[in-house]
């Protein structure tokens, strides 16, 4: 296999967010979960959302991705109109989003789950999108287990096949929705350094959402703090710690000041949040 | 085409290993036979058995005296000249079975065909089902004995009677598992299948079909145990041949020990179609037999 060349600069991908909001109205009383929300997120970028539960980071993301419409507002993916007030986006293999608590098909086995995408495109036929899969697999150190079912393997190398899923479709944008919530700070650790490996050599855009200050900074280019309910967007923190970054990172003169800025903006939404007595939503 | 690049791993000399599902079968049925679990089942059958033999053979007490023992049915069932016309070696006890057989794989084949795809597409259109599901459920509570009048007076043999009968019983059973296995596939999968550019036909057949079996499968044990059940009702009311029919007619002829073999024919051929349905699933589900080894 070839050795991996320095990113080229990266031309698809850029998502911009014009004003946004959101009201969800469930039950007669309007709720704004977003409003008037603006991001431009650059090519290749490796943007993080941090806020408190239920600031509505993963109502944007379900924007983007198209799962759910948005009230007013636009957002564009590459000058392309996704969604707007009259226009719901539609889910696509351009925007692929690995989910908070996974979603391997538990019927495949980890190849099949990988391969599912070019399949059902039709970008590939079966052989040789095996053959790819397993190549992909294999790239990303994931030898040995084509052939087993999620069951049959670790939480942390479920999410990194999905991660090898998404990549496998070439996507313009990766949309993480707290993908490493559920995981022990050991495993957390080892999976993000997997993603910076994988955005690193990739270079794709990358929205990712966490509630984690500590994970976003160390993770992201820029780092994106929403208030509470009503999500506005508070902060935009620019992260320009060196990569490829690893631990080491963790104990610099840079990340702590970078971390002390952000918590002063978290702090506060954090306060107003637990005031408000909000509940786990996200 | 390349999808994309990413870092280089060397592989540590893992190979993929595939493993089938006679193999895992094979090494389950090794492990069963080492634990205590099949000779404390045999045991368990011998002590029943053992308990209806004192009752009615040795102790005679009443309201047993008149029940027939297993050491008659036994020796009756076994008999090459049977006092009641039917042992094994009687072509009749077979006629009776073949019958009863025949009739519920027409039913239950006939229920599978329709109320799969049905179940299917109510759970995965909202608007289909919308429309269907109040019928369903006001026709499903309705127990198949009620149902014998107008189905003698809707078909034109007996026998057809019969079948629709037994068809009703598995069909409901069978529609309503399907769509509540639909019901039971979590959102989250629909979204990835959509992600990944899947057209309305890749999420039916790859996410509704495989996400809702092993619910189908659940429905179809249940549908095989309803069709025999009216089955047999049906028999006794209205058959010529078939188990039923020979449980119906051995208790007015005064035949008890036909009752019993009758009755444990019944017994077996029900335990081996249900048994035929986990296999044929298992097999259709590899990954719930692997899930279900860890």
């Amino acid at each position: 296999m070839q050795k991996y060349s320095a990113p080229t600069n990266p031309v698809a991908g850029k998502i911009s967010i014009q004003n946004v909001t959101k009201v969800y109205d469930p039950d007669g009383a309007n709720v704004l979960a977003l409003d008037q929300c603006s991001l431009e997120v650059e090519a290749g970028e490796f943007c993080v959302v941090v806020g408190p539960s239920g600031c509505g980071k993963t109502t944007l993301l379900n924007a983007i991705a198209g799962f759910h419409d948005i009230t007013s507002g636009r957002i564009h993916l590459d000058g392309e109109l996704l969604c707007s007030e009259n226009q719901m986006a539609d889910p696509g293999a351009d925007r692929i989003v690995v989910f908070q608590h996974g979603a391997l098909f538990p019927w495949y086995t980890v190849l099949e789950n990988v391969i599912y995408g070019p399949v059902v495109q039709n970008k590939m036929t079966r052989v040789q999108a095996e053959e790819a899969g397993k190549g992909l697999l294999g790239q990303m150190g994931l030898t040995g287990i084509s052939y087993n079912y999620p069951s049959e393997i670790s939480s942390g190398m479920r999410r990194r096949v999905e991660i090898a899923r998404a990549m496998m479709n070439d996507p313009k944008v990766l949309l993480l929705d707290e993908p490493f919530r559920a995981m022990d700070a050991l495993t957390k650790s080892v999976m993000h350094k997997y993603l910076l490996d994988v955005y690193d050599l990739s270079h794709k855009t990358v929205f990712f959402i966490t509630h984690d200050l500590e994970e976003a900074i160390f993770v992201g280019t820029k780092v994106v703090v929403m208030t509470t309910r009503p999500g506005r967007i508070k902060k935009i923190i620019r992260v320009d710690l060196p990569r490829p970054r690893d631990y080491r990172v963790l104990s610099s003169e840079r990340y702590r000041e970078l971390k002390m800025e952000a918590l002063d903006a978290v702090h506060e939404e954090a306060r107003k949040a637990f005031e408000a007595g909000e509940r786990e939503l996200a | 085409m390349q999808p994309v690049n990413i870092p280089q791993k060397k592989a540590e000399g893992n190979i993929d290993i595939k493993i089938s599902s006679a193999q895992v079968m094979a090494y389950r049925t090794k492990l069963w036979f080492a634990s205590p679990t099949p000779y404390l089942m045999f045991l368990g059958l011998g002590a029943f058995i053992f308990t209806w033999y004192i009752l009615t053979e040795v102790l005679r007490l009443p309201r047993f005296e008149k029940l027939p023992g297993p050491a008659v049915a036994i020796k009756e069932w076994l008999s090459p000249d049977p006092t009641y016309g039917i042992s094994i070696y009687v072509g009749e006890y077979y006629q009776h079975i073949i019958k009863s057989i025949f009739r519920v794989l027409q039913a239950f084949g006939l229920a599978t065909l329709l109320g799969v795809p049905l179940g299917l597409f109510m759970g995965w259109k909202k608007k289909f089902r919308d429309y269907t599901f109040p019928i369903l459920e006001t026709l499903r509570p309705i127990p198949m004995l009620a149902w014998v009048p107008l189905a003698i007076l809707m078909w034109p043999s007996r026998e057809m009677a019969i079948i629709y009968l037994t068809f009703l019983a598995a069909f409901f059973a069978t529609t309503l598992n399907t769509l509540l296995g639909v019901d039971s596939i979590d959102e989250v999968y629909f979204r990835a299948a959509r992600c990944l550019g899947s057209k309305p036909r890749h999420i039916f057949f790859r996410v509704v079909v495989p996400g809702a079996l092993p619910f189908i499968f659940t429905g179809l044990q249940i549908s095989m145990g309803v069709a025999w059940f009216s089955l047999v009702a049906g028999e006794m009311l209205a058959g010529e041949y078939g188990l039923g029919y020979l449980i119906w007619n051995s208790f007015i002829m005064v035949q008890y020990p036909n009752i019993v073999i009758a009755m444990v024919t019944l017994g077996f051929i029900g335990w081996i179609s249900s048994a035929i349905i986990r296999f044929v699933g298992s097999l259709l589900m590899k990954w719930k037999v692997r899930e279900a080894a860890l």
